[in-house]
């Protein structure tokens, strides 16, 4: 491949890649709602471990510890509960970024402390959809610019 | 094969510092000591890891030092700073720094058995340590004992094999450090290879006065990858003709020669492969029940567990590959057998299990190491405040960042990928479309990663 066919490739790789992150992508989402989602929290499990939220929600969330003293931290948003055994704690946000967002316990619990992790789902989840667009443009990018003529 | 390199010996003050007999002494005493409290820590602190510097500093420090750090940019410079295997190599050499004069080694100095001169105890070694490994990254007495286990193996085999047998045959850290310094930007190498062959004594393989022979039994003109080197610098002192030297070069440059391509060394970039998804799914991901599973060894469960840990392992994802290999040789009608195309295409997975596992670490290094501060203080969890650390709270660092991190990570190791893939295909004499396959398994691995982080 010659080096104008490359810089072509990578160009247009690149504009790809960028319309892939950046494009709107239409939803047929319903309104936003408010939820209140009760999560118990033991040694070293969240019960729910996986939440399902809409972009644009109103989100309380309950916790309650069955055992040790835990902790809610949601990677992203920053919201940190912490709640002794038989106390609840709650948190209110609005759930303005979509994604999928980990959320682990916050107070050193034991062993598996640092995997006590769960996952709030805020849908749509365009990252993912705009990453697997963006691999397999690079995929393809990829081999046609290391694609060498037989 | 001609390539762009630049001679960093050249500048003087690194050749100074790579001839100087202090520099192996040097890195080492920076280690050795956090070693050493790291196993205290472990044996008498308390038992709560995030809380204990045995695990905070050795499963989240020093695996951030090397896997986002020294490998990708330095190679095997951890091996040259390894506090593992110094006891042994001291009690061995009987000297600290300078050598004795006319000083032969102490050890019994049997050959390494030729049936195991490849990496497969190191694949089974660290297969047993990743099997393992959530009791191992969470309890601060079994680190300690299985670091302590890791030193007093190497102290033994040094007494018994000639020169550093467990770093080179059995340490399970060597083997993936090996794999991955292919990528490094930096190599060791002779500077003139007939020059070499005019020196008849190779005193850089067999020793001198100025110092030991590669104590990783490498003969420095015949090497061609970073896989075996270890950094050490023995032979920068040992070689007369000043033909060492230490070079910048592009990224992953061992990886475009296919000479010396071997199945241990396959296996190898698919343990780690495998191990890289296998610890996203189970440590990171929301399923309680992996991480109790794991952790409870000796139940019924962590039997099954371990045979799917061993089978992803060592079957089913490398079986995977085979067929990929397989599928790109129908494609191909190529003579060559599958398992020659098996082992030349696993070596594109080099790259791509790198970035996974700096995608992994990333996740729960940048999330945990605010624990480093309260650790600093107080090593052993006994309530002291050494340097007034102790009480910071932790503090996910760029928690939210991390996926937006790990995409493009993933995607330059996806790229790396096919480039290579694409590059086996034309040295096995075969039309590029035979790669296909493979990089459609490569883009099936980034999406999965891709799956469990975004």
């Amino acid at each position: 491949m010659n080096q104008t066919r490359r810089v072509i490739v990578i160009a247009l790789t690149a504009l790809l890649i960028l319309v892939a992150l950046f494009i709107p992508i239409p939803t047929n989402a319903s309104a936003p709602q408010t939820r209140t989602l009760e999560v118990t929290a033991r040694q070293f499990a969240f019960e729910p471990a996986t939440l399902d939220i809409q972009r644009g929600d109103t989100v309380t969330i309950h916790l309650e510890s069955l055992d040790a003293a835990h902790g809610l931290y949601i990677d992203g948003y920053a919201v940190d509960l912490a709640a002794e055994p038989g106390k609840r704690a709650q948190a209110t946000f609005v759930a303005d970024k979509e994604g999928k967002f980990k959320f682990r316990c916050s107070v050193a619990c034991g062993a598996l402390h640092p995997f006590m992790i769960g996952e709030m789902n805020v849908q749509p989840n365009f990252p993912f959809v705009r990453a697997t667009a963006v691999t397999l443009i690079a995929t393809i990018g990829a081999v046609v610019f290391f694609w060498r003529e037989e | 094969m001609t390539m762009n390199r630049l001679e960093l010996t050249q500048v003087p003050i690194v050749k100074k510092i790579l001839v100087s007999r202090w520099l192996p002494w040097s890195l080492v005493a920076l280690t050795l000591p956090v070693f050493v409290l790291a196993i205290l820590a472990g044996l008498f602190g308390t038992p709560a890891g995030s809380r204990n510097f045995g695990i905070v500093f050795v499963w989240i420090v020093w695996w951030a030092l090397v896997m986002l750090l020294l490998v990708p940019f330095a190679g095997r410079l951890w091996c040259a700073m390894c506090p593992i295997p110094a006891p042994g190599e001291w009690l061995q050499r009987r000297a600290l720094v300078q050598p004795r004069a006319g000083g032969r080694l102490y050890t019994l100095g049997w050959k390494w058995p030729k049936r195991f001169n490849n990496i497969w105890l190191q694949n089974a070694s660290f297969l047993a340590v990743a099997l393992f490994c959530v009791v191992i990254l969470t309890t601060p007495l079994v680190s300690a004992l299985v670091l302590a286990a890791f030193a007093l193996v190497a102290l033994a085999m040094s007494l018994l094999f000639e020169r550093r047998a467990f770093c080179r045959y059995l340490c399970p850290v060597g083997g993936f450090i090996g794999l991955y310094s292919q990528l490094a930007p930096v190599e060791v190498r002779v500077k003139d290879h007939a020059l070499c062959a005019t020196h008849k004594n190779k005193t850089c393989y067999v020793g001198s006065a100025a110092g030991y022979g590669c104590p990783w039994l490498v003969f420095p003109a015949a090497l061609d990858k970073n896989t075996y080197c270890g950094m050490c610098t023995e032979c920068f002192k040992t070689c007369p003709l000043d033909n060492l030297a230490l070079y910048a070069r592009p990224f992953g440059a061992d990886l475009l020669t296919s000479r010396g391509r071997r199945l241990d060394e396959a296996y190898k970039a698919f343990i780690m492969l495998t191990c890289a998804l296998a610890y996203s799914i189970v440590l990171l991901g929301p399923w309680s029940v992996l991480k109790e599973t794991a952790y409870a060894v000796g139940s019924v469960e962590w039997w099954v567990y371990a045979a799917s840990f061993f089978a992803a392992n060592l079957a089913i994802v490398p079986g995977l590959f085979f067929a990929c290999a397989w599928l790109a040789r129908r494609i191909a009608r190529a003579a060559t057998s599958t398992r020659e195309l098996f082992v030349a295409y696993a070596y594109a997975l080099v790259p791509l299990g790198l970035a996974a596992w700096v995608a992994f670490s990333l996740s729960f290094v940048l999330v945990n190491s605010s624990y480093a501060w309260q650790v600093l203080s107080d090593p052993f969890g006994w309530g002291w405040n050494l340097f007034g650390t102790a009480d910071w709270k932790w503090t996910p660092y760029l928690a939210g960042w991390i996926p937006l991190l790990q995409i493009p990570i993933l995607l330059v190791g996806l790229a790396a990928a096919i480039a290579l893939a694409l590059r086996a295909a034309r040295e096995l004499r075969m039309p590029q479309r035979a790669a296909l396959p493979i990089v459609a398994f490569c883009a099936a691995f980034t999406l999965a990663m891709l799956w469990l982080y975004v």
